[in-house]
């Protein structure tokens, strides 16, 4: 999304709100998967024990984040695949073009990575003459769109089954109006086939990266991870540095999490497990930073960095379920999203820690417990501090802050207001200046304030 | 006897007095002596939710200068009350009173549960009410048990609440989602903040409820005013206000 203009966070949710029945359905379609998550959570006892562990082992491996790494990538290398570095997201794509030059391949497999998505490597890829196929339902769904995933766990939530329908009868020729799932999922299955038979190259991304052992796990529930890189010879894994996990049997914690967070099942289908490449193939493994080591270095901001991309804060979070994650701009969008946008760039994302009304459910839901809303908070005093709100914020602020300070002029003040606004007339209230009165009415003005009640009462009293 | 200080927000002292009459009701009946401190003003969350520490830390000092001389320092919000406990540490952690204060700052219901172990309250409030779980209150200082965290279902508003004769407490569908009234950012996202606020209101009808309550004056200030603005019959009334023996008018 780079090329597209990045809009304040309330005009792109103005927007989507008007839709009422579409912004409710899709409210209803994640709150749906937020339940579900609740029922599965509460199976097990020990689920805030998990999370609690899960938070801990996090802890650990962001404090020694370096030597896991070095240590993946002597064991991985050991397993026989090939490790690579790469600081920036044009790094990371060179690295694959490389690659895939190296085999003169011009198809590629790819099943869901957020963080090729974050690397725009598809129109990087396609630019340099490859062909590039999500076999993700859901990212091929948005792919054959033309558009960014909205979700991270379910790239193709906002779209009505109405809506693949008439995609599917575009590109794939399935019957005009059809909307019937299997009927739909079968067409699809049967066109990614094909994809898979003829590709030359898999793409994955990476759930999670044990360093003990230098093998690494990832989770899809369609299993086009596995088909992906078993048909081609040559397996291309991309990961952020944070995916790191110290032993093998801290894996059960987080895959106990997982699944159950992002959409309420006992565990992803499929956990298929790479140590090394195939007989006869290749593995590549590439680390990407772009922005992580540095969020690693503030004291602030380096929880965010333990988040497993499980969506759960997306699904609970208010504001997201009711402005969709395109209103983000950002790969990432929802709570975390907010986080890990202006890690990068706060001047363009400044509205997105905003776009939170701090009801603190992000926080309660996440698998690993990051403090989520009070990281958005803290991003306020961020963009605050570095001037990068609008004056008008500012000043109202500053001058809020200079009348609380006088319980004089707040008494002053306090009075003078609701004196004056029950006698305006209603055009001067209620009109485009006044956010809150467009679809609220303000407040019965009392002729007295508490306090001046409270004191007439003492003096009665005395 | 429990010497109590009192802090009313700035904009239940300005907007709805008799909120704070009925803390001072509740709080008497159970054995403490109130005071209000007249020259307090607000706690600070309005600039320091926007992001403007420095407009909020004089703010802040005001307070811990004027409740340092109380006991206890009860508040009929769990949102200001979470901003002085959870928040003050960012601001005025080198404040010679912050550790007391802090500590001994607490939100009304919490207060005569924890503090004066309050079980039962006598009265009489014979309505079909909605508990909104107000979020600071809930997740913050863990007023009752979020629906995200799986631990045993407690609610010191509603223990209370249940005690009245003929009250029914309803069921809602969603039981803790944010009513989206957040502070500035019912202006700031006032598209997604109204369509928040009417949801909930619709939560609380489709339950059957007559009068709509929570801990938290601002709440019920968001959704009252899309309540009257669509001419619903739905009430709002604050915790304290029912506790306290108000009828609804
Ligand atoms: S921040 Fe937590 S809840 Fe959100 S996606 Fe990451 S792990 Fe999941």
């Amino acid at each position: 999304m780079t090329a597209t203009k990045v809009r304040k966070h309330p005009v792109n949710a103005a927007v989507f709100v008007a839709d009422n029945d579409r912004a409710h359905w899709h409210d209803q379609a994640l709150w749906f998967v937020r339940s579900k998550r609740d029922k599965m959570a509460a199976t097990l006892p020990e689920w805030e024990e998990l999370r609690q562990r899960a938070s801990q082992i996090k802890l650990h491996t962001m404090s020694r984040l370096a030597d896991l790494l070095e240590e993946f990538e002597r064991n991985a290398t050991k397993l026989g695949a090939k490790v690579y570095w790469a600081r920036t997201p044009a790094e990371h794509n060179e690295i694959v073009l490389s690659i895939v030059k190296q085999h003169n391949a011009t198809k590629v497999v790819k099943s869901k990575s957020m963080l090729t998505e974050e690397c725009h490597l598809n129109p990087f890829l396609e630019r340099n003459g490859i062909t590039v196929t999500d076999t993700d339902l859901g990212e091929w769904i948005v792919q054959l769109l033309e558009e960014p995933p909205s979700h991270i766990v379910m790239p193709a939530i906002h779209i009505k089954r109405e809506e693949v329908g008439d995609l599917f009868h575009k590109h794939l020729g399935t019957d005009a109006g059809a909307t019937d799932p299997p009927y739909l999922v079968n067409a699809a299955r049967k066109r990614l086939r094909e994809e898979f038979v003829g590709a030359e190259i898999g793409l994955t991304g990476v759930n999670f990266a044990i360093a003990e052992t230098g093998g690494f796990v990832v989770c899809t529930n369609e299993g086009n991870a596995d088909l992906g890189v078993s048909l081609p010879k040559v397996h291309i894994a991309c990961m952020g540095i944070e995916k790191m996990i110290p032993r093998l049997k801290d894996l059960s914690i987080f895959l106990r999490l997982l699944g159950r967070s992002a959409t309420g099942q006992p565990i992803t289908t499929y956990s298929s497990h790479f140590h090394g490449p195939m007989p006869g193939g290749e593995m590549h493994i590439i680390l990407v930073d772009n922005g992580r080591s540095d969020i690693l270095g503030s004291e602030e901001f380096r929880r965010s960095l333990h988040c497993i991309r499980c969506g759960a804060c997306m699904n609970t979070c208010p504001v997201y379920r009711r402005s969709g994650g395109h209103s983000y701009q950002t790969t990432v969008p929802g709570p975390i999203g907010s986080i890990l946008a202006p890690s990068r760039d706060a001047k363009t994302y400044s509205t997105l820690p905003y776009a939170c009304s701090l009801c603190g459910s992000c926080s309660d839901v996440c698998p690993v417990k990051i403090d989520l809303h009070t990281q958005l908070l803290s991003w306020r005093k961020e963009i605050a501090h570095r001037k990068l709100l609008p004056w008008s914020k500012r000043m109202s602020m500053t001058l809020a802050g200079m009348m609380f300070q006088r319980t004089w002029l707040f008494t002053m003040i306090g009075r003078w207001g609701r004196w004056l606004l029950p006698k305006l007339p209603r055009f001067m209230v209620y009109n485009r200046f006044n956010d809150w009165g467009k679809q609220r009415e303000l407040p019965p003005m009392p002729k007295k304030s508490f306090r001046e009640l409270y004191a007439q009462r003492k003096k009665e009293r005395s | 006897m429990p010497h109590v200080g009192l802090f009313i927000p700035c904009y239940i002292d300005q907007l709805y007095p008799d909120v704070g009459f009925a803390t001072i009701e509740l709080l008497e009946k159970h054995g403490c002596t109130v005071e209000f401190p007249a020259e307090q003003t607000c706690c600070g969350q309005p600039m320091a939710n926007t992001g403007c520490t420095d407009a909020a830390i004089p703010v802040a000092r005001k307070y811990l200068d004027i409740f340092r001389k109380y006991e206890y320092i009860v508040c009929p919000s769990g949102s200001c009350t979470a901003m002085i406990r959870q928040h003050y540490h960012d601001l005025v952690h080198d404040h010679p009173d912050f550790e007391r204060v802090t500590t001994h700052t607490y939100e009304l219901c919490e207060f005569l549960v924890d503090v004066l172990k309050v079980e039962t309250i006598k009265g009489s409030f014979p309505y079909r009410v909605g508990l909104h779980q107000s979020c600071h209150g809930l997740r913050e200082l863990r007023l009752g048990s979020a629906s995200e965290l799986m631990q045993p279902r407690f609610s010191k508003a509603g223990q209370l609440l249940k005690g009245l004769d003929g009250i029914q407490l309803v069921e809602l569908k969603r039981a803790d989602e944010c009513c989206g009234f957040g502070g500035t950012f019912a202006i700031a996202e006032e598209a997604v903040s109204c369509m928040m606020g009417l949801d909930r209101i619709h939560d609380h009808e489709q339950a059957g409820a007559e009068i709509m309550t929570a801990g938290d004056m601002s709440c019920l200030m968001h959704m009252y005013g899309m309540i009257t603005r669509q001419k619903k019959p739905l009430k709002v009334m604050h915790v304290a206000e029912i506790l306290a023996g108000r009828q609804p008018q």
